[in-house]
């Protein structure tokens, strides 16, 4: 395998998706837009303690935003007949996930950066050395690891996005409701912190907490660990799909 | 060393064979056709010979790299002209050359340059800056041909790449490729267009059925049907076709006053016909003596079994 045409097609696909996808309705409307209501519907006419639900509000904005782009991508290339033509070029499937997945992660890692710059500037948190060291790490692995879920919610699309965007809809509602957004990761017991420990949010919520000074529930270890996990996985299973479906539709 | 060698392609969709133990070579430098009717396997072939899809049996080697071992670099040395403008219409017609140039890995500069050459060249100079979305679609395949070929490809293949355009949009196409294919490009072509296979291909393989049916230059394809020569008359009135039946003549067509005679020996059928003549008082305005055209060989080996 030549590493420097890989690393070319990977960068190449990257900066595509960011020219062509980063201004599509859909991405500001899943990705910014509900986000926000979620946190003004949540948040306005409460008297709740910013502090304590801010980790869990600027995971959910990461997560929304990392995995906006990822599901419009190949639908959207298969509908304009952009997709056949891409893979004529030289990149490969894993070249093509790779690429849609930095692409993902770079507008989460934006949105997320600009929403945690806000949180700073509103509720001031004691930023340690612990804080200094996971938080890029919590950033990179959580905009890769939503990005990359994206991606695996778009591998067996067709030519309508609007069928994926549902698709990615369904998955992703649910996922914010039981991952210690809402209700915090410490109240939560018995089966319902069972549930909760299957979302990959959870490991974000609760490393967000750790890092900006409220209390953890899993060792934050073991939090980065599992992102990564849930990384590699989303990644070789959108692989595993989108080799088979990449001509469906076409 | 072939730009491309072909070796026992299959491919299966469920029990369906699309493609079944095709083999071919293209050398370098030829422009090449690759004709057959609709579902005949040319879409499925051009696929695997493009990387987009991967053979269940045989090989594919281009430029002598095996297109399985290493898909990137074989891909590096083609580009790809589909047959509708398939760009991003979001972005500029100078956006989307860059960007292709991107992938093959032209430097930001050479990019630049090329782009702006190509988009003089294509009839786009001054709409480079344009969404292509406002484009019509002989401009978008201008812009798709551009991209195709940005990075100075060996191989060309395209895939009925004037169909539906305007006159002129065709013709810049047409001479666009032929250019490339003078300056030392392989080009693969799939057409419908019988007629423009014949004026463009120094060698055509005609596929049928996933298989392949005749693989020959279109003068030799032509000379192997003896038996569609023909020869067409014009009369200055209407005959009935009945009275030239006879044996060197196998068919005969009518067209108005015109007549169109099939026949292996075009010497006896002339002279069918002049007896004809003589004995109705008939008056030729035209005489011509016809080779089989391309159209005609493709016709006879492509038709379904009766």
């Amino acid at each position: 395998m030549n590493l420097s045409i890989v690393a070319r097609g990977v960068s190449s696909v990257a900066i595509k998706d960011i020219k062509v996808y980063y201004k599509k309705a859909p991405v500001f409307i899943f990705g910014l837009i509900l986000p926000t209501f979620l946190f003004f519907a949540f948040f306005m006419g409460r008297n709740l303690d910013l502090r304590t639900y801010y980790p869990g509000f600027l995971a959910m904005s990461l997560f929304f935003t990392a995995s906006s782009v990822g599901p419009l991508i190949t639908p959207w290339e298969k509908q304009t007949g952009t997709f056949e033509r891409l893979l004529t070029l030289p990149v490969s499937i894993p070249v093509i996930i790779m690429g849609d997945t930095l692409a993902g992660a770079g507008f989460g890692l934006i949105i997320s950066g600009l929403v945690f710059a806000f949180g700073l500037f509103i509720t001031p948190f004691e930023i340690g050395l612990l804080s200094l060291l996971t938080l890029p790490l919590l950033f990179a692995l959580g905009n890769l690891c939503f990005a990359a879920l994206g991606v695996l919610l778009s591998s067996p699309a067709g030519p309508v996005p609007a069928n994926i965007m549902m698709l990615s809809s369904l998955v992703r509602f649910p996922l914010i409701f039981i991952s210690g957004v809402f209700v915090p990761l410490s109240e939560m017991s018995g089966a319902f912190l069972g549930v909760t420990m299957l979302s990959p949010l959870t490991y974000l919520v609760d490393g967000f907490n750790q890092a900006l000074g409220n209390e953890g529930v899993i060792p934050m270890a073991i939090d980065l660990l599992v992102l990564l996990s849930f990384t590699i996985a989303f990644l070789l299973a959108a692989n595993h799909v989108l080799k088979r479906k990449a001509l469906k539709g076409l | 060393m072939p730009a491309i060698v072909a070796e026992g392609l299959t491919k299966r969709f469920g029990d369906f064979v699309a493609v079944d133990n095709v083999s071919f070579e293209v050398p370098e430098k030829q422009f090449f056709g690759l004709l057959g009717p609709n579902g005949a396997g040319k879409t499925t072939t051009i696929r695997m010979l493009t990387g987009v899809l991967r053979p269940e049996e045989g090989k594919v080697f281009i430029m002598g790299v095996d297109m399985d071992r290493d898909p990137l670099k074989a891909k590096s040395s083609l580009g790809v002209i589909p047959e509708v403008g398939n760009v991003y219409p979001d972005l500029t017609a100078r956006e989307n050359l860059e960007m292709f140039g991107r992938f093959y890995g032209l430097t930001r500069r050479t990019r630049s340059e090329r782009a702006a050459a190509l988009l003089e060249e294509l009839g786009l100079g001054g709409r480079e800056d344009e969404p292509i979305k406002r484009f019509s679609k002989g401009m978008k395949q201008r812009v798709s041909i551009g991209c195709a070929i940005i990075h100075e490809p060996k191989l060309i293949f395209l895939d009925e790449p004037t169909e539906g355009l305007d006159v002129h949009s065709r013709r810049m196409i047409v001479d666009k490729v032929k250019r490339m294919n003078k300056a030392g490009s392989t080009v693969v072509l799939t057409t419908h267009n019988i007629e423009e296979a014949n004026q463009l291909c120094d060698r055509v393989c005609i596929v049928n059925r996933g298989n392949v049916v005749a693989l020959d230059t279109p003068s030799n394809l032509r000379s192997t049907f003896e038996g569609a020569r023909s020869v067409e008359v014009l009369f200055d009135r209407p005959v009935e076709c009945s009275e030239f039946s006879d044996q060197c003549i196998t068919r005969v067509e009518e067209k108005g006053n015109k007549m169109r005679f099939y026949t292996s020996d075009p010497d006896e059928a002339i002279r069918k016909v002049m007896k004809v003549r003589g004995e109705k008082g008939l008056t030729i305005l035209e005489l011509n003596t016809l080779a089989p055209s391309l159209e005609d060989v493709f016709v006879k080996l492509t038709e379904a079994p009766q």
